[in-house]
């Protein structure tokens, strides 16, 4: 058998010979050389690297892979199919930046590297060029069309669809981690945000300035609670909330699968949409999503029509928690409605629409909290330490650090549907270290490490005594409903 | 070449998942932390235990292909290079702690074991391993024990050499022995422990490392000592030693080094500076602090501009790790670092950094300098770029001047990275042509078909050596 998988990738190698000229031409064009030769090779990426801890082989770090970009540079090697898989074995979860003392932008020549892969690809079985296209083209683009998936998610989970499917063992034919996902998916929600509440939100009290909320596509279909949540909570610390209609899916999924052209057309109709609202910061509560919003101004560089909106776009994109910590006023409104025992100045006492449903505390009692950081949030908007200090704010809380907080999960976008193995040995891990925290509470700041936590309480049989939530709707738990 | 009946061989050694030599195996087995080096190997293999590497070797002396043993690959001399190919042996799979022997104090390992994980657990029992290469968060123990490494404990606590007491190693016919062991004193013979350390693969592959451990300090001080005038620096650092304080770190960072360490580590260091000293004491409580006071004292006598102290261990920790980051973060400057280790008697360092500048000047590149100066092992890094050959040339250049330099001052060529690739034509230098004849000699005794490391440590032609113009 491992000798008919091993003819097989000969065959394949062999009758990809031409279009794999073709890409080595298309990488030699598109990776940045300057930044292929700022590696110096010290190494020191080796062990922020989680595909490198779980294996050990050079090949699957950071450094090995920038060498092999090289290599296909160099015209060295070729890109082969080996070398495809190489650069989608990699989380993108960028660790590898903070460790790197010279500065490479690791994520940037990954997103080339997988964007001239994508160019030339004749590896996509049809209904996988199907799904993506459906996806990337016909889906995220258009948040209409996201609220009808959500809608259509929500009829399935409500309509006792669900309860045929699950009864009837139809989740047994998928593959194990599919069963799992669909199982630990939230409620889905047809009508988003501002189809709720409304696109303009006034500030409680003294005003400090108007944020834009960027809603994310995923998050307003699956944790449409969450960005209620949120714009509560920066109009208690004293902003103002628009929401613009216009805007849509940041592009992160787009760039990160290598179809760069799709990620800059998203951008560009996100920059308009927030333009045109004048705000003063843009407020995101995803990692991956902030991530790509704080870097629209490499994304869209040399596009000499967006290129200055861009910059003033990133350098206005903040996460939530960066905000509310640096601009907000929400701690002192917290301390002060803890101190005098009363609900807080006219923050609505909204129910937490099923999302704290696991584990039952009220607001007042004590519960031990832990975080996972969203590898986006910290290793590419750089905030780390925002979140913590929002944490250990909150009264009758006890933060614990999460042994290795700072690494991947594993959900890294859709990696976990992608690489099911690898993305399943580092969640066993993680939650290992998870057990040990002993918290009521884990928190995080991005929907795919939510789902990721939520079904690795699952499959690791935490149920009932932990529960995974968004660190917004944990601290409107505990701070608006105060 | 290595043909398909050894390939088939090796296979079977190890199971056919730990041997490879697929292009992608071969490409990331090219190259190590040393700038501008890069060659093929035939195969890279990933030995479990002694008894494989045994045969491993075994098969490839008979069949003469060149092993480079190796662990991270993030050493600084092009010591893994396989630069005439072969197979390269990656140590990762031995990487367990065999055995820490509390009543004799000593830890037995596996040569794949890293660094840091090593330290990290031997403190966790209350005891101190201090070779603490800046490299440490990725390195090996086998690395380590091959390049004989240093770091920034050295100048109080000394380095790799100091702390290996015994060995087992593989030599190139598969023959296993074992050096000294878990004893204090052992004069049976020669020393072929000390020998092994910074043998760099070219002797033996060790595979297994007993090694000493000290009681920790019970308390530690770092302060930082900022200059206007970078040769004040550099004088303190003789006078520290002279006044008869050894202080467990004393490391110099020039004006260029600060900036780019500020920039990755974000400490808020004082760009406005032409030097910092940054220094660390250990040990009673009492002495710590009469010593830093002794020390702070002797650096403003020096005209150091401020003088001030980390608030806690958090804020010394920032300090040394973003000094270890250092060479790297050069980079920023410019596309390619290259970094020396010259190294002078510690009463000189003020002589050598003047000449590093001057030999940098005259030559018209831009050298940053920092480095262990506390044990007179300097780091002149050039910033250059690899793809501009004049500049390249003239980088050469100046490095050959500034090891001339070293040895002119009573010092060597390498402190601490090593000869390997980059050093080998300047090795006679150091040791003269007799000293060259006999390392050549104990080469021949443990490994006499070439096989180990080869290419390495023995230059095919010594450089001749520059004579400079002036005294």
């Amino acid at each position: 058998m491992p000798n008919l998988l091993v003819s097989m990738l000969e065959a394949k190698e062999s009758k990809d010979g031409g279009s794999c000229r073709e890409l080595a031409t298309t990488l030699k064009s598109t990776l940045n050389y300057d930044q292929l030769t700022n590696c110096m090779r010290c190494g020191f990426c080796l062990p922020a690297c989680p595909t490198f801890r779980e294996t050990g082989i050079e090949a699957e770090s950071p450094r090995g892979r920038i060498a092999l970009m090289k290599a296909v540079a160099d015209g060295l090697m070729d890109p082969d199919y080996a070398f495809e898989t190489q650069m989608n074995h990699c989380l993108g979860c960028r660790a590898c930046e903070p460790a790197c003392p010279a500065d490479v932008k690791y994520g940037q020549l990954l997103e080339q590297a997988r964007d001239s892969v994508e160019q030339h690809t004749e590896s996509h079985r049809w209904w996988v060029k199907l799904a993506r296209k459906t996806a990337f083209e016909g889906m995220f683009p258009h948040q209409e069309r996201m609220r009808l998936l959500g809608g259509a998610l929500q009829v399935y989970q409500k309509s006792g669809l669900r309860k045929l499917v699950r009864g009837a063992g139809i989740m047994k034919l998928f593959p194990k981690h599919m069963e799992q996902m669909e199982r630990i998916l939230p409620d889905a929600s047809y009508r988003g945000v501002v189809e709720q509440i409304g696109s303009v939100h006034p500030a409680l009290g003294e005003r400090v300035g108007t944020v834009g909320l960027f809603r994310g596509c995923i998050m307003d279909v699956l944790f449409t609670e969450t960005n209620k949540h949120t714009v509560e909570l920066l109009n208690a610390a004293g902003f103002d909330v628009v929401i613009p209609k216009s805007q849509n899916c940041c592009g992160a999924l787009h760039a990160h699968s290598g179809e760069q052209a799709g990620a800059r057309e998203l951008a560009k109709r996100n920059i308009t949409a927030f333009k045109a609202a004048g705000v003063d910061w843009i407020a995101s509560n995803a990692g991956g999503c902030g991530a790509l919003l704080v870097e629209y101004d490499h994304l869209l560089h040399d596009d000499p029509e967006y290129a200055t909106d861009a910059k003033w776009f990133a350098k206005r994109t903040l996460d939530v928690s960066k905000l509310l910590v640096e601009h907000g006023r929400l701690q002192t409104a917290a301390a002060t409605a803890v101190a005098a025992g009363k609900e807080q100045a006219s923050a609505p006492a909204v129910g937490c629409g099923g999302s704290c449903s696991g584990v039952s505390f009220s607001a007042a009692d004590p519960v031990r909290i832990t975080y996972q950081d969203s590898c986006h949030l910290r290793n590419v908007m750089r905030s780390s330490e925002a979140p913590r200090k929002l944490m250990k704010s909150v009264a009758n809380a006890e933060f614990v650090e999460l042994f290795e907080s700072d690494r991947c999960c594993g959900s890294a976008g859709i990696y976990n549907l992608t690489q099911p193995e690898m993305a399943g040995q580092i969640l066993d891990h993680k939650m290992d270290h998870v057990r040990q925290t002993d918290a009521h509470y884990l928190l995080t700041s991005n929907p795919g490490c939510l789902l990721q936590m939520k079904l690795g309480i699952e499959k690791h049989g935490m149920s009932g005594k932990m529960e995974a939530l968004h660190l917004v709707d944990f601290l409107h738990e505990r701070i608006c409903k105060e | 070449m290595l043909g398909d009946s050894v390939k088939q061989k090796l296979r079977e050694i190890v199971g056919s998942q730990w041997f490879k030599d697929d292009k992608e195996s071969l490409i990331t087995h090219s190259y190590d932390g040393t700038p501008m080096l890069q060659s093929l190997p035939d195969g890279v293999i990933y030995p479990e235990n002694t008894a494989q590497v045994s045969t491993i070797l075994k098969l490839l002396n008979e069949e003469r292909v060149p092993v480079v043993s190796r662990g991270s690959g993030t050493n600084l001399c092009g010591g893994t290079v396989p630069v005439e190919g072969g197979v390269v042996m990656v140590m990762h799979r031995m990487n367990r702690i065999l055995e820490v022997d509390l009543e004799n104090l000593t830890a037995t390992v596996q040569p794949g074991l890293n660094t840091k994980q090593f330290i990290t657990h031997v403190e966790g029992l209350g005891l101190f391993y201090p070779p603490d290469p800046s490299s440490m968060a990725i390195s090996t123990i086998g690395g380590n024990i091959a390049e004989c490494s240093g770091g920034l404990r050295g100048l109080k606590y000394g380095t790799t050499k100091d702390y290996v007491i015994g060995l087992e190693a593989v030599l190139a016919s598969g023959e296993i022995i074992r050096t000294g062991g878990k004893l204090m004193k052992d004069v049976a013979g020669y020393d072929l422990t000390k020998l092994l350390v910074g043998s760099e693969g070219t002797l033996a592959v060790v595979t297994e490392a007993t090694l000493k451990l000290i009681p920790p300090p019970k308390t530690k001080k770092t302060m930082l000592a900022m200059y206007k005038d970078l040769y004040g620096a550099a004088r303190t650092v003789s006078k520290i030693i002279e006044n008869r304080i050894i202080p467990a770190t004393l490391e110099f960072l020039d004006n260029p080094t600060i900036r780019v360490v500020d920039d990755f580590a974000k400490l808020g260091l004082p760009l406005e500076m032409d030097a910092i000293l940054l220094i660390e004491q250990d040990g009673d409580p009492e002495m710590v602090e009469r010593d830093i006071a002794r020390i702070a004292d002797i650096c403003r006598s020096e005209n150091a501009e401020r003088v001030s102290i980390a608030a806690d261990e958090a804020e010394a920790l920032k300090l040394l790790t973003a000094r270890r980051s250092a060479f790297t973060a050069l980079a920023r400057l410019r596309p390619t670092t290259i970094l020396e280790d010259a190294t002078v008697p510690r009463s000189k360092i003020a002589e050598m950094v003047l000449a590093i500048n001057e030999i940098a000047e005259r030559h018209n590149v831009t050298i940053c300098t920092f480095g262990h100066a506390g044990d007179g092992n300097l780091h002149p890094t050039a910033t250059t770029d690899a793809r501009d050959k004049d500049e390249i040339h003239r980088v050469e250049a100046a490095f050959e001047e500034i090891f001339e330099a070293a040895i002119r001052l009573g010092g060597t060529i390498t402190g601490e990275h090593g000869v390997g690739l980059v050093k080998a034509p300047y090795l006679e230098w150091k040791v003269g042509p007799a000293g060259i004849e006999v390392m050549r000699a104990i080469k021949t005794a443990f490994d006499p078909n070439n096989i180990l490391n080869p290419g390495k440590m023995f230059a095919k032609a010594s450089r001749k050596r520059v004579v400079l113009g002036h005294a």
